[in-house]
């Protein structure tokens, strides 16, 4: 194990948790991020409580504004891919979150907790995917990234 | 605007902004460390599941209180997800968002939040991931159209 931060992810997922918990408790939302952008764009077929999806996405946006000048280390500077290989992660990453119809909040984290058995194979799978993805690109095409 | 709607959207945005800090102090908005967990086959840094139990663990929580309750505190009623099987849309869309994921360590919350910060191969990220949301958009139109 390298790198392992166990203090900082446990604080870091329970921030989430507690989000996606206001998000619940308060409004009766599942707070997945694919769902939310998603609607925020107008790119799904459920008008229902887009505004507050906008403003979901407008403090998600607002934060990551504000990291930048309060904790920058939290993001990665110097991005060691190439644009080709950036746009094709986002379009398969775009696509499949419509299609599966959630991401790691959605599934991995809401879901999760609803004990749902569709979050938990979304789960399983992504994570599956994603580690194997990982493994070729790693360790049998060595490419460095 | 009523207060009860404005209560919604400023309870949407703190929603929204302690996920982003949440995010941020997790190590989600780095794609190396997110790679490392995904690296299970190399130098595996397993912190990532640990954001994800620490999330469930305080999320379980809020699910278990919210079942109880006939509404939300702020909102009319819960939007409870409808679909209950395993099909292959899911499957498929999870295989493909995890291949999207092991190829930039980006998953579309810490795309944004990154993205948000003027980083330049995030934001190209987001314009691209919402090409493929879009993309799906336009598929499922036509197909409810044929």
């Amino acid at each position: 194990m390298e790198n392992f931060t166990p203090g900082s992810a446990l604080v870091g997922g329970a921030l989430i948790g507690l989000s996606a918990s206001i998000y619940l408790l308060g409004l009766g939302r599942i707070a997945g991020i694919s769902g939310i952008l998603a609607s925020a764009t107008k790119l799904d077929d459920a008008p229902d409580g887009r505004g507050e999806k906008v403003a979901f996405l407008v403090g998600l946006l607002a934060a990551g504004l504000a990291l930048r000048f309060a904790a920058p280390s939290v993001f990665e500077s110097g991005a060691a891919m190439t644009l080709p290989w950036v746009v094709a992660a986002g379009l398969l990453v775009g696509y499949g979150t419509r299609l599966g119809g959630g991401c790691t909040s959605g599934h991995g984290v809401c879901g999760l907790s609803r004990l749902s058995t569709r979050s938990l194979a979304a789960t399983m799978t992504f994570m599956a995917t994603g580690a194997i993805t990982v493994f070729v690109v790693r360790h049998v095409l060595e490419v460095t990234r | 605007m009523s207060s009860s709607k404005n209560a919604r959207l400023v309870t949407a945005l703190i929603a929204g902004a302690i996920f982003g800090v949440g995010l941020g102090i997790a190590g989600m908005t780095r794609p190396s460390k997110v790679l490392a967990f995904l690296d299970v086959g190399g130098a595996w840094d397993p912190s990532l599941a640990l954001v994800m139990l620490g999330a469930i663990g305080v999320h379980v929580v809020a699910v278990a209180v919210a079942r109880r309750r006939s509404s939300p505190l702020l909102a009319p009623k819960f939007s409870w997800p409808a679909r209950t099987h395993i099909d292959m849309p899911l499957l498929a869309g999870a295989a493909l968002f995890g291949v999207g994921w092991g190829l930039g360590g980006f998953c579309p919350g810490p795309a944004l939040t990154t993205a948000a910060s003027g980083n330049l191969a995030a934001i190209a990220f987001v314009v691209a991931m919402v090409g493929g949301m879009t993309i799906r958009h336009l598929q499922t139109r036509t197909t409810k159209r044929s």
